[in-house]
């Protein structure tokens, strides 16, 4: 066997998984070791006043994990959304939980301290029993985002397995590097909705492969949608992370971009449906 | 959704914008205008109803790709012909949008991002100095509202039954809830946050102003002349405040919202 083969078999079983990590766990990780701090930890009881109403019961981080620590020794926050609370759907709480906490990072910038900020979502978007004011928070996320990127490149990441839907959507739209791995689903509207909007002809919610060929990670990679596709290997996922910060801003925000999606879109045969591959090649080629 | 709901957007834009050349270089699913309000340089946008629309899913004045896109590009040449200049133009966001666009190709094309690319030009446009006022007029709905409007400094609304701002329909919501309908209205009957009606949305502190009009489908002069002064002052507001949304906090039935706030602030 060939030093090199030996070395990805040893790579392979020392291989950590970063998906099956809960939020907190995964905050954790990609920090630098040792430097984890948790705001708003689960013993300060901030639960949603609107779930025990409704008779669900809450969780004492109301499934949003907020810690401050460095990255590369620089100050950083790292929001995690935790999927397996109810979705990872954004109330009252979790909600100003993130935006509290990138207003924080982008007042450090204005006053000279450069935070940055990493956000692991795994999310459907807005928490339907606390509709509006979940709503009202995700604009108040997008708007610390979009403030926040000007000075330090904000990262969003989407591992898997639920994917980031909704409202939350447009906020990973306004990162300054989105990632996405093989598990990663990313798209505005979950299938069951437009089902029930669109109808079954439109968009069948029980075709999984279907839904996975366009919006899945590995298509939003090939399409351009996002930055990087990454392996299910939290250190690999750590390296990435880093790449990303140390890159600085990038030479242009997809989400600036209107002038080379319109000019794309205007050369899309709307009377067609649309396809995995009629998505990759309308996308693929000069990006700027 | 009845025809009438659907024009209001439209009505409002034509009455507010009378003076202003709508500008041509622009999906027709937007109107977009320059004028001024009371000396004021302002710019209305809106998104209406486009029976012609290339995207199928987006003819009814849903908010998809071309909207998205193309309201960052209106956004975004305001911000860029302002650049030098003192008076920044305020932006003014008329909204009756039912909903983002549903549909496999707006999926499939990365409506999410379109989306994004109108939040990003209507927040920065807010924290270069631009004042941004919604007024909101009929429906003001989830992902649509998200694009078309809730970046605003200031979020007026007319005091109307067909005025609605909520994160998802109720069928949906239901659906996704794995509830009934009226299961669902009558949980929307005691949480605010949940509910439908315009008044519930007003105990959650966003609106800066409520505004009674005699007709909001066929305004009048007198309707027009007090929207107009309610726009006006919003804008006389917002020059003497923060660029940022910190306006919103402070209902008591937001109030979770304010302490999450201060006790990050204490801890970080």
């Amino acid at each position: 066997m060939s030093d090199a083969n030996a070395e990805k078999i040893n790579r392979l079983l020392q291989q950590r998984s970063f998906i099956e990590l809960g939020a907190r766990q995964r905050a954790r990780a990609l920090l630098d070791a040792g430097s984890f701090r948790e705001l708003l930890d689960p013993f300060a009881r901030m639960t949603s006043p609107w779930l025990p109403k409704q008779g669900i019961v809450v969780q004492a981080d109301d499934g949003v994990v907020v810690a401050k620590g460095t990255i590369d020794s620089q100050p950083a926050v790292v929001v995690a959304i935790e999927g397996a609370f109810q979705g990872g759907s954004l109330g009252e709480v979790g909600g100003a939980k993130i935006a509290g906490a990138l207003e924080l990072a982008a007042e450090d910038n204005r006053n000279g301290i450069a935070t940055r900020a990493l956000l692991l979502l795994e999310t459907g978007g807005v928490r339907l029993q606390e509709a509006n004011l979940g709503l009202a928070a995700i604009a108040e996320i997008q708007s610390a985002i979009v403030e926040l990127q000007q000075y330090q490149p904000v990262i969003g990441l989407v591992a898997g397995p639920v994917g980031c839907f909704g409202g939350m959507s447009i906020a990973a739209g306004l990162c300054s590097y989105l990632l996405v791995t093989q598990e990663a689903r990313l798209g505005l509207n979950g299938p069951q909705v437009i089902e029930q909007e669109a109808g079954v002809d439109e968009y069948d919610s029980r075709d999984r492969p279907f839904i996975w060929s366009l919006t899945g990670g590995e298509q939003r990679y090939a399409s351009g949608l996002v930055d990087g596709y990454l392996a299910d290997d939290l250190e690999l996922i750590g390296e990435q992370i880093r790449r990303f910060f140390q890159q600085g801003l990038p030479a242009e925000q997809r989400s600036h971009r209107h002038a080379w999606f319109l000019e794309r879109l205007q050369k899309f045969d709307g009377s067609v449906q649309a396809d995995a591959a009629s998505v990759r090649s309308l996308y693929q080629g000069e990006q700027l | 959704m009845s025809t009438a709901t659907v024009q209001r957007g439209l009505r409002w834009f034509q009455l507010l914008a009378a003076k202003g050349e709508v500008q041509r270089d622009l999906p027709d699913s937007l109107r977009v205008a320059d004028t001024t309000l009371m000396g004021q340089r302002v710019r209305y946008l809106a998104v209406v109803p486009d029976s012609n629309n290339r995207f199928p899913r987006a003819r009814n004045g849903e908010v998809g790709l071309l909207e998205g896109w193309g309201l960052a590009k209106a956004i975004d040449q305001a911000l860029e012909q302002d650049r030098e200049r003192e008076d920044k133009r305020a932006l003014i966001a008329i909204v009756d949008v039912p909903s983002q666009a549903y549909g496999r190709r707006e999926e499939a094309l990365g409506i999410h991002q379109a989306l994004a690319g109108a939040v990003d030009a209507y927040a920065r446009a807010r924290l270069a100095g631009h004042s941004v006022i919604s007024l909101l007029v009929g429906k003001a709905m989830s992902g649509a509202f998200l694009a078309h409007g809730y970046q605003a400094n200031r979020l007026i609304a007319l005091r109307d039954p067909a005025v609605m701002v909520h994160a998802m329909g109720k069928e949906s919501a239901a659906r996704v809830t794995l509830r009934s309908v009226e299961e669902l209205e009558a949980l929307a009957a005691t949480v605010p946050p949940m509910a439908y009606d315009l008044e519930s949305y007003e105990s959650l502190g966003l609106l800066w102003e409520t505004l009674s009009v005699a007709d909001a489908l066929n305004p009048g002069a007198e309707d027009l002349l007090r929207v107009e002064d309610c726009l006006s002052s919003a804008l006389t507001d917002i020059a003497n405040g923060p660029v940022d949304l910190r306006s919103r906090l402070g209902a008591q039935n937001r109030a979770a919202s304010s302490k999450v706030r201060e006790l990050l602030r204490a801890q970080w």
